[in-house]
């Protein structure tokens, strides 16, 4: 269930001139409502934006007095841009914990794919399971790919592959390539975890479903309401159907998803 | 932190879903409540429809019993998925929408969410959209019979192609409708109007000619959002509803036309997101209100909204919030 909590900035880090690592303190929502990463919090950004923003939770700890949420987000629009000037010790009006997050469970090998800044909501799943994992994280560019995010999927992941568009770092090109390559190589994951641009998932998913390997997908849509009442976060089901970010994702079985539309 | 504290919400930092300081301060001896065509609302806020679903995801934050009412989202004669997205462009102060009367149909509605919504102590007012007038007249059968308060027909979506929009930009086909939810209906039937005509006065006096017994308004104005580095409208369908405090002049402005133009009762809507807005409303006419949009920026907005109210009634030095209904002095 969500609530409506007062959080306060505890720590606010510039990755570089449009990235963000933002701490805040929340209360109780990790241990009491089971807040953890990949949901979602929808942040009041000011009095000049209507809308509430959406931000993906990287990392959640319970801690004392108040639970610790570790928010990485992306400058995009004006909402963003208030929330990272947000200095330490402000005060944010967070609707959370939404959404569903990955479906995991203990046992078994998981296979992340993340792209750009759909990298950190991945972080807290390479770190959790018990099993060894495998990631595979894309970026634009070398000055994209993070060291305080690349560096924790290295230290908890079996492998740890990365790609560049631009081929400045690992390998160069798409995710979805490495992915086909590490499935053709061995095919023993119980899951692929996916989160990123649409473009990517797409291609990440079609991989997958040739390899016969679930797949499960992080998606965005322009959102309003957040908690399912306003239906505006509309994705396109295969069957025809419509399912909504904030309420059925924003985690989704890729296999559902129509990516034809 | 001790256990007591540790049990208390608000000690954390955890917005409540009690009562606001302003309502446990303000004059209890000011009656709330209104009467809308025979309706009598505990207090004069009533969520409006599509923006509140069946009211199953903000009774989380809220008792919806503290509600004066809730039109619940659009209905439609069978299940409908929508429009594509994307659905919603933010835009100054408001947002525009294209959801296109996604819905479950209008017997789900009655066999899976009406039971939910009649555990509370709150007015249930059904909105429907029907293709033919005939589809209108069948589903206030089924719902006069499922037993809601009111019904409320939406002869203003802007996001759907048949019927929709066409019935409430044309008197005669509004009249028709108007009609034809009469014939059937066994509870008040409210006509909500578009504000996307030349004068809304047209449209009121055709609906209430047919017999309506209350008007809603304004539903959305049609606007539009591009995105100047891709020359494509954000939204999928180009075009969508307007909403949010930018439109609330608007509304003011047509409720006063509209309560000037005819005698019946007004659920004054559009852009409501404090007190202020609200009693604005109320002078030009409305015997209560619809809180919308505002809800997504503060899921308690409508407890806000009524406390507001009351504050305002309160310092008038009135008895009751309805004095205030048609209040204005124009100038």
């Amino acid at each position: 269930m969500p609530i409506q909590q007062i959080c306060t900035v505890v720590s606010m880090e510039r990755l570089d001139a449009s990235t963000w690592w933002m701490v805040l303190e929340a209360g109780k929502m990790v241990e009491r409502y089971g807040l953890r990463g990949g949901q979602f919090l929808h942040i009041k950004c000011g009095d000049g934006q209507l809308l509430r923003r959406p931000i993906s939770v990287s990392i959640t700890g319970q801690d004392e007095p108040e639970d610790l949420v570790t928010l990485i987000f992306e400058v995009r629009g004006e909402g963003t841009e208030w929330l990272s000037q947000r200095k330490i010790g402000d005060k944010l009006d967070v609707i959370g914990p939404l959404g569903n997050g990955f479906d995991v469970s203990k046992e078994g090998r998981y296979l992340l794919v993340g792209g750009g800044i759909g990298v950190p909501p991945l972080m807290e799943y390479g770190e959790c399971l018990q099993w060894p994992h495998t990631a595979v994280l894309g970026f634009r560019t070398k000055d994209k790919a993070f060291p305080a995010i690349v560096s924790r999927f290295k230290e908890h992941c079996e492998e740890t592959y990365l790609c560049t568009d631009d081929g400045t770092l690992g390998r160069h090109g798409f995710v979805d390539s490495q992915v086909r390559e590490i499935l053709v190589k061995e095919n023993n994951f119980i899951a692929i975890l996916a989160c990123g641009p649409r473009p990517m998932l797409k291609s990440v998913a079609k991989v997958a479903a040739e390899f016969g390997v679930p797949c499960q997908v992080s998606m965005e849509e322009r959102m309003a309401c957040g908690v399912g009442a306003c239906l505006g976060c509309a994705i396109q089901m295969k069957d025809g159907t419509m399912k909504h970010v904030c309420k059925d994702g924003p985690v989704f079985n890729a296999g559902e998803v129509d990516w034809d539309v | 932190m001790s256990e007591k504290h540790a049990s208390h919400p608000e000690a954390e930092g955890i917005i409540a879903s009690t009562v606001t300081q302003a309502a446990l301060t303000q004059d209890r001896s000011i009656d709330l409540s209104v009467d809308l065509a025979g309706v009598v609302l505990k207090n004069p806020v009533v969520v409006a429809s599509g923006t509140f679903g069946f009211g199953r995801e903000y009774g989380q934050f809220f008792d919806l019993s503290e509600l004066g009412g809730i039109c619940c989202k659009g209905l439609t004669l069978h299940p409908r998925e929508g429009n594509p997205p994307p659905r919603i462009a933010e835009t100054p102060m408001g947002m525009l929408n294209s959801v296109g009367l996604q819905n479950p149909g209008v017997d789900a509605f009655i066999a899976e969410e009406l039971p939910f919504l009649r555990q509370h102590d709150v007015k249930i007012i059904a909105n429907i959209s029907g293709n033919t007038p005939e589809e209108y007249g069948v589903m206030c059968e089924k719902l006069s019979e499922a037993g809601v308060d009111m019904i409320e027909v939406n002869i203003s979506c802007p996001n759907v192609k048949a019927g929709g929009l066409a019935y409430g930009t044309r008197p005669d086909l509004a009249a028709e409708v108007t009609r034809e939810a009469k014939k059937h209906a066994r509870v008040p039937v409210m006509v909500k109007l578009s504000p996307n005509v030349t004068d809304i006065t047209e449209i009121a006096k055709a609906a209430a000619d047919a017999g309506a017994d209350a008007l809603s308004l304004i539903n959305t104005l049609r606007g539009m959002r591009i995105d100047v580095n891709t020359r494509r409208p954000i939204l999928k369908m180009n075009t969508g509803g307007l909403s949010g405090p930018a439109v609330l002049p608007v509304a003011v402005r047509m409720v006063w036309e509209v309560a000037n133009a005819v005698k019946l009762p007004i659920l004054g809507m559009g852009g409501v997101s404090k007190g202020e807005d609200a009693a604005q409303l109320m002078l030009a006419g409305a015997s209560a209100v619809a809180v919308g949009t505002a809800l997504f920026a503060d899921p308690r907005a409508p407890l806000k909204v009524r406390d507001g109210l009351a504050e305002i009634a309160a310092k008038q030095g009135l008895g009751a919030v309805r004095e205030l209904t048609g209040g204005v002095r124009p100038w």
